[in-house]
Order: C-alpha cells, then sequence, then structure tokens
C-alpha cells in the first residue's frame, strides 16, 4: 500500500464523517458566513473613515479576510477531527494499519482542503450574491484562494502536530487560540496604514498580514506584496509540516 | 442562621469552588473576553474618527462587550455545572435529602453570581487602568456592577433551564453559538445609528443584546442616561424573571419526587 493509497483512504474517511455529519458540516459553513455578515454589514461605515482608500468596499475588503480566516480553521477543525481519532482509538489502530504513517498527515490535509473548497464556494456565491466587486479581470481572484489553500495546509499541519502530541480533544484551545490569535492580529477592520500604537506594531510583524494584504490587493484587481505573502504562507506550511512529522514521531513513540 | 439559608451558602460555596477549582472556567471567562477587548479596541480604534461617533476612546465602547460576554460564560458555567450533577446522580441524590428545591437553584446561581462579580470587578480595573473615565463617576460604577450581578443571574437561570431540560453537559455548550450570533448581531462593535446596512441595522435595533451593551455604554460614556438604563435593567429584569421562571420548573420537573 503506498503513501498515497494510505492518504485517499483516511481522507475519504474524514470527509465522509464531516458530509455526513450535520453538527461538523454546519458550523463550517455557517460560522464564515456569519463573520462575514457581522463584519461586512455591520461594519461597512467603516470605509468612511479618512484614509480608508480601498476601491472595492467594505464587503469585498471583509470577504478577503473571511476567506483566510475560514482557510485557517477550516484546518483547525480537522485537527479536532484528528484528536476524535486518537481519542475513540481509531488513530492507533490506523497507525499500527498504514504502512506509510506520513500519508496519514498527507489525508487529513487533502481532507481539510476538500473541506475547505466546499466552504469557500459557499462563501463565494454569497458575496457576489449581495453586491461584493472584484476589480482588475477577476483572475487575481485565485490569487486568493492560491493563498487560502496554502494558509488552510499551515494551519491543519500545525493542528495535526498539536493532536498527535496531546492526543486529546482537551487540546483544541491550544489548536485554536493560537490561530485566532495570529488572525485577529493583523489588520482585520482596516488597512494596515490606519491602525495605531500596539496593534499597528504587532501587525507589521505578523506574518499573516502580508497575506491578508496580499489578498485584498488581488480582490482589488491591484496585486501587491504577493511574493511576500507567498514566501510567508509557505514558509508557515514548509515550519508546521516539520511540526507534524515530529508529533507523528511522538504518537507513534506513545503506541 | 435558618435552614434555607445554611442550604443555599452551602451549594454556593460548593458552586464556587468546583468553578475555582477547574482554571479553565475562571481563566477562560476572564481571559477571552479582555482578549477580544484587546483586538478590536486595537483594530477598531479608527472608527472613532466617524462623524457622530460617542467617543474618541474605542476601548470605553467596546468595554461594555465583556460584561455581557462574560454573561454568557455565566451560562455556560451554570448549565455545565448543572448538568454535570445531573449526569453524575448528585441531583437524585439530592432530591433524597430534605434539601428545598429553591435552595438547589439558588445555591447554584449563588457561584454564578459570584464569579459574575469577580468578573465584572476584572474588567472594570482593566478598563480603569486602559485609561477609561467612568462618566457617571463612583455612583455609576456600583449600578454597572448591579447590573453584571442581574444579568449573570439572568444568564445563569438560562444555562439552569437548558441543562434542567436536556440533562447534558453538550447542549449546554451548543448554546454558546447561538448566543454569539446575538451578540455579534448587536451593536457590540459600532453605534446603531451608524450601522450603515439597513437591514442589520434593523436586526440590531430589534436584539435585546444591543440594550444590554448600551446601558453599559451610557454609564461609562454618557454619564446617566434613563432611557438607556431602564431598558437595559428592563430587559435583564425580564430575561432574569422568565428564566428563573423556567428553571423552577424544570427542575421541579427533575426533582419529581
Amino acid at each position: 500500500m503506498s503513501t498515497l493509497a494510505v492518504a485517499r483512504g483516511v481522507a475519504w474517511r474524514t470527509l465522509h464523517n464531516v458530509f455526513t455529519n450535520p453538527s461538523l458540516l454546519i458550523p463550517s459553513i455557517v460560522f464564515p458566513l456569519f463573520f462575514f455578515t457581522a463584519f461586512a454589514g455591520g461594519l461597512s461605515r467603516v470605509s468612511n473613515v479618512p484614509g480608508f482608500g480601498f476601491s472595492q468596499g467594505y464587503t469585498a475588503f471583509q470577504f478577503v479576510f473571511v476567506v483566510l480566516q475560514s482557510a485557517a480553521f477550516g484546518g483547525v477543525f480537522t485537527g479536532f477531527g484528528i484528536a476524535r481519532d486518537f481519542e475513540s482509538g481509531f488513530a492507533r489502530r490506523l497507525l499500527v494499519a498504514a504502512p506509510h504513517r506520513a500519508g496519514i498527515i498527507l489525508g487529513y490535509g487533502l481532507a481539510a482542503l476538500a473541506r475547505w473548497l466546499v466552504t469557500v464556494s459557499v462563501l463565494t456565491a454569497v458575496a457576489f450574491a449581495v453586491g461584493m466587486t472584484v476589480g482588475g479581470s477577476g483572475v487575481d481572484l485565485f490569487g486568493l484562494y492560491a493563498l487560502g489553500l496554502i494558509l488552510n495546509i499551515a494551519a491543519l499541519l500545525w493542528a495535526c502536530g498539536v493532536a498527535m502530541r496531546f492526543r486529546t480533544m482537551q487540546a483544541g484551545p491550544v489548536m485554536q487560540l493560537p490561530v485566532f490569535l495570529v488572525l485577529f492580529f493583523a489588520p482585520v477592520y482596516v488597512p494596515l496604514s490606519l491602525l495605531q500604537g500596539w496593534i499597528h506594531a504587532v501587525a507589521v510583524v505578523n506574518p499573516l498580514t502580508r497575506v491578508i494584504e496580499a489578498g485584498r490587493g488581488f480582490v482589488a484587481g491591484s496585486p501587491t506584496e504577493v511574493g511576500a505573502a507567498f514566501a510567508a504562507a509557505v514558509a508557515l506550511a514548509f515550519g508546521f509540516s516539520l511540526w507534524a512529522l515530529r508529533g507523528l514521531r511522538k504518537a507513534e513513540a506513545a503506541g | 442562621m435558618n435552614p434555607f439559608a445554611d442550604q443555599v451558602y452551602l451549594l454556593a460555596r460548593r458552586s464556587v469552588v468546583r468553578t475555582v477549582r477547574q482554571p479553565a472556567n475562571v481563566i477562560a471567562p476572564l481571559a477571552f473576553p479582555l482578549l477580544l477587548l484587546a483586538v478590536n479596541s486595537g483594530g477598531l480604534k479608527a472608527e472613532t474618527r466617524l462623524p457622530g461617533f460617542p467617543t474618541n476612546s474605542f476601548v470605553a465602547f467596546a468595554l461594555a462587550v465583556p460584561f455581557i460576554q462574560g454573561a454568557l460564560f455565566s451560562t455556560m458555567n451554570a448549565g455545565t455545572d448543572l448538568a454535570r450533577d445531573i449526569q453524575t446522580g448528585f441531583l437524585n441524590r439530592l432530591s433524597l435529602t430534605p434539601m428545598r428545591r429553591l435552595a438547589v437553584l439558588a445555591g447554584q446561581l449563588g457561584g454564578v453570581v459570584t464569579m459574575g462579580l469577580v468578573q465584572a470587578v476584572v474588567y472594570l480595573s482593566v478598563g480603569l487602568l486602559a485609561g477609561v473615565h467612568i462618566a457617571s463617576g463612583a455612583p455609576g460604577v456600583l449600578v454597572l456592577l448591579a447590573f453584571a450581578v442581574l444579568v449573570a443571574l439572568g444568564f445563569g437561570a438560562l444555562g439552569a433551564f437548558a441543562a434542567l431540560r436536556t440533562g447534558s453537559g453538550e447542549a449546554v455548550q451548543g448554546l454558546f453559538p447561538v448566543f454569539f450570533v446575538f451578540l455579534f448581531l448587536s451593536s457590540m462593535n459600532i453605534p446603531r445609528n451608524l450601522i450603515e446596512i439597513n437591514w442589520f441595522r434593523d436586526v440590531a435595533t430589534a436584539n435585546p443584546v444591543s440594550y444590554l451593551l448600551e446601558c453599559v455604554r451610557s454609564l461609562i460614556i454618557t454619564g446617566w442616561n434613563g432611557q438607556a438604563l431602564a431598558l437595559g435593567f428592563g430587559i435583564a429584569a425580564a430575561v432574569t424573571l422568565a428564566s428563573l421562571s423556567l428553571a423552577s420548573w424544570a427542575l421541579k420537573v427533575r426533582m419529581a419526587r
């Protein structure tokens, strides 16, 4: 059995669990929509702040953040599934059965990706339905999706590393809180130039700031900081792949 | 002490001790709302430059949110603890004793109210340390604390009702997203008159959480605003009355001897 076959099996099972269980599926679709509604709907007046200057309007401005947030949390939610598999004993049986164990991580990664693709499709459809406009030819939008895809994998690898070290659902906050903080310590509501004080200092060094700003550039049809954004996203994914693989070794050692 | 007061004291003490012994139950209700306050007051500071924004300090504007968010945690804590008592059979064993039903509820909620008060003092202290000036002065602080107690009692009783009806901690936890939706679809981040999208403003206006927030906000930002106070206290009292009645009824059913 090849690594790919293991990955396919793990991915299929994870997706089957998610798509046949409304309590897992509905929150992952509804929550991004809810945040999109709450931010884009409730705070649209913020675009009138002097110096805001985002040509496509506040809906598009928040769409980018919510797409990237859904990507990151899609990865984390899949990490919850890994922890649940350890609690139920399934993951241990999987470790015994799989000849190429890296395929387990790959399988969870594929599942996280497929799960996010459903979420982002619904989110995009809703955003266009409520009148979101995209600058340029629209092709740049795929740059945003590419960033989301890498972020989704990076978050899954982070959560996977945590799940394989703790092997309990109680590690949920450890997976979730850092992702929440990194996301919200970026320019969420206004562009970086309008942030002031300590949050500006934190946002400047936050790698996700580059990703969010580049994503907004794609939606506006005037890509900016693309190289830095992809470099930051790929570096996160690479770093967390090492973290996840070491987590797998620790789970193997724990038996 | 008379037997009823004795029963309430013992159960309230147990409720507080049990909460304090689980750091997650103490830290999460204190840290999470403060974290959100820090994030939002940093990220949305630019909002104070909008014409008509009621203050030039977003921390002062946002300080109302932890008060209401803390109350949501009261719901979860009260409900989850009571559900655990049901699942472990503690409530069944209590029903075999001469303990009065009202004492069970009052004791449980006494613990929640104590925690609610501690949370309110912490939020207020953090706000003052961050430079917030309470426009209604020292009497306003007392009114704020009284409001926090009332809201904690109301939401705590709601959590107790959910626990008594379902007997499941997971079901109580499932209420959290619902409350979160109410919080986000309110005037949490922007005054209602500055909400640009009509349907969102209508939802926020119909949402009782907006008035709870505006009651706290009025004491911090404007001073003494009779209308905001009447609406806030009126809604909090109505929620408390309704949820206490429901919880008492559910307890009567659950502890049928």
